[in-house]
């Protein structure tokens, strides 16, 4: 069974992984930050692997709202 | 200044054909003697075709141009008789390295596949890989092919008339004419013939300028090939550093696209760029500088009935992967087998059609590749910037990161999927790399290599299987090939044919491409994938 988006709330301690997300951004410019993302989405989509499902998350992104 | 491109290879003489009454008639007709023209004339010629070359120069091209020669395209040379000249000459390189900024962030080894006659790559300036074809043109012309190599003919005009093409050629005793039943268009990027034809030529234009240098230098850099990002000493732009033979380096600089080109050409510019990417204290010399900019562009179609387009005049990529002369090759070496079989009436026309159709095929694909290279390399928005430094930030570290650091993407041959000619694959277990359709891996056998059994004709590959020394079909004569797993004790052989297989038997195209696979020998089955193969199912 080939894995699929994960969609619904799947992150252990949210609060605190979105003030993690925030601090590590703390004190960069806009260039930094701009550069620690695009590292950051890179290493995520390693981590995922699967292009069907970046496929999905691409899409999801592009739409916020859902299908 | 290096001599040989002051010799004249193929100077004009005059030839009867200008003094003919009526206007003489030839088999074949290929305009230009650049590498895809030689190779296709040689092609045809050492297999009985006749074949007139017309070149409206007489001497091998200026300058390095070409410069990264692909296993593929000496598996071709060897079939052509003329792989071993270039593989003594060439370079060859196994280690590259990638720079971003002022830092090493990286360094890859090729690790070539054992079990292969040729290497993964050499280095060779183009005006070697031409001046050996003319010297190979040379020798089978005195064993008697039927190959006539004219210098100093221009084409003027060309008319396809239906059953054959009239051609107008001028000269310096003025203009004289010919037919031919067919024309094998290989006049380069910008081809008077596509441009008399009237035919479109439409892609991407990429805005940026390379500088590229030969430069002669007598110094100790390794045989690598060194790949910058974002050098010191060429800010925001790329830069490229390449070993060929004869102590010239091959240097390209990537420039931007608002600049002044002849300012640029000039020893005061190209000089201090030069010196301040190798140093001071290096001394070397100029051979040949060029500015060039580039386009992703390929024909709708590069059969127009009897014209056919073959090389950069049918599509053109960017240098970035070496896929331009090495799928010039591949184009002839599809083209050779087919032009052919037609000419002698044992395959129907339409079996030019799967030229078109597997070498459009094969060209998107190079257009794909080097259109990602040059995306990478040259990052064209804000965004792609940050993320293309990304990669090669991450890549300094992390290993996940370097397969996507895109400095070229090496030329591969084309396995032609979806080819009318293909029979579906019937080896369950079969090896994916060797299903129809694609170039066949060599393999080391005993003394020699599996590659120099294949090819010019059709070949019934038996492993570990029962089949007839041969068979024929319509007039296609099919010679078998007999090898059990035990040919090879490394495995390879089966590794590359067999896969989870027992036994198998392939049928392999002139072209050493597989046309079609089995479990067992299958008399049926093998004569309707050789009228399949043959194009005889196209009409």
């Amino acid at each position: 069974m080939p894995t699929d988006l994960i969609l619904t709330p799947n992150m252990d301690r949210p609060d605190d992984i979105y003030a993690d997300l925030l601090a590590a951004h703390e004190g960069l410019s806009k260039a930094e930050s701009d550069a620690l993302n695009a590292r950051l989405i890179l290493i995520l989509m390693n981590q995922i692997g699967e292009r069907r499902v970046l496929a999905q998350a691409l899409a999801a992104a592009r739409v916020p709202e859902g299908s | 200044m290096n001599k040989i491109f002051e010799v004249p290879l193929y100077p004009y003489t005059r030839h009867a054909d200008q003094d003919a009454a009526t206007p003489a008639h030839h088999r074949v007709v290929v305009v230009g003697a650049g590498p895809v023209g030689l190779a296709a004339a040689i092609d045809l010629a050492r297999q009985g075709v006749e074949v007139v070359v017309l070149d409206e120069n007489d001497k091998v091209s200026f300058g390095s141009r070409a410069i990264c020669f692909a296993k593929r395209t000496l598996e071709i040379a060897d079939r052509l008789g003329l792989g071993t000249p270039l593989v003594d000459k060439g370079v060859q390189w196994n280690i590259g390295k990638v720079f971003f900024d002022e830092r090493k962030v990286y360094d890859f080894n090729l690790l070539p596949e054992e079990g292969h006659k040729r290497p993964a790559f050499i280095n060779l300036q183009q005006y070697y890989f031409e001046d050996y074809l003319v010297q190979r043109a040379r020798a089978i012309q005195a064993e008697g092919a039927p190959l006539d190599l004219r210098g100093g003919n221009k084409v003027a005009r060309v008319a396809d008339h239906g059953d054959h093409v009239a051609l107008t050629i001028d000269t310096v005793d003025g203009p004289y004419s010919i037919t031919a039943d067919y024309v094998i268009a290989c006049d380069g990027a910008a081809s008077p013939i596509r441009s008399m034809m009237g035919l479109d030529f439409v892609g991407r234009v990429f805005e940026d300028n390379f500088l590229i240098a030969d430069v002669i230098m007598e110094a100790d850099f390794p045989t690598e090939r060194w790949f910058w990002f974002d050098p010191p000493f060429n800010r925001g732009q790329s830069a490229l550093l390449h070993k060929q033979p004869d102590g010239v380096w091959r240097i390209d600089l990537q420039l931007g696209w608002d600049i002044d080109k002849e300012q640029e050409k000039k020893p005061e510019k190209v000089i201090p760029r030069l010196k301040a990417m190798l140093g001071d204290d290096v001394e070397f010399s100029l051979e040949w500088v060029s500015i060039y900019t580039f386009q992703c562009r390929r024909m709708e179609k590069f059969r127009h009935n009897r014209v056919i387009f073959a090389g950069d005049s049918a599509h053109q990529v960017s240098p970035f992967g070496a896929r331009g002369a090495n799928s010039g090759l591949q184009d002839t070496d599809n083209l050779a087998w087919k032009l052919k079989l037609v000419l002698e009436g044992r395959a129907p026309e339409a079996l030019l059609d799967s030229y078109d159709a597997e070498r459009i095929f094969g060209a998107d694909e190079n257009i794909l590749n080097s259109s990602r290279s040059t995306d990478f390399i040259t990052p064209k928005s804000e965004i792609s910037r940050i993320f293309r430094n990304a990669v090669l930030d991450l890549s300094e570290h992390h290993a996940f990161a370097r397969p996507l650091v895109n400095s070229g993407r090496l030329s591969m041959p084309c396995t032609y999927d979806g080819s009318p000619l293909n029979t579906p694959d019937a080896l369950p277990g079969g090896p994916a790399r060797t299903r129809p359709g694609s170039p066949c891996p060599d393999v080391a056998l005993g003394n020699g290599f599996l590659l120099d059994s294949l090819g010019d004709r059709f070949t019934l590959l038996a492993i570990n299987a029962d089949a007839p020394d041969g068979l024929s079909e319509d007039g296609i004569a099919v010679t078998r090939l007999s090898l059990t797993d035990k040919d090879d004790a490394t495995g390879a052989l089966a590794a590359r044919y067999l896969g989870d297989a027992p036994a198998a038997v392939y049928l392999i195209r002139p072209d050493q491409h597989v046309a079609a696979r089995w479990p067992t020998y299958d008399a049926v089955a093998i004569r309707a994938a050789l009228r399949r193969a043959t194009g005889q199912e196209m009409q």
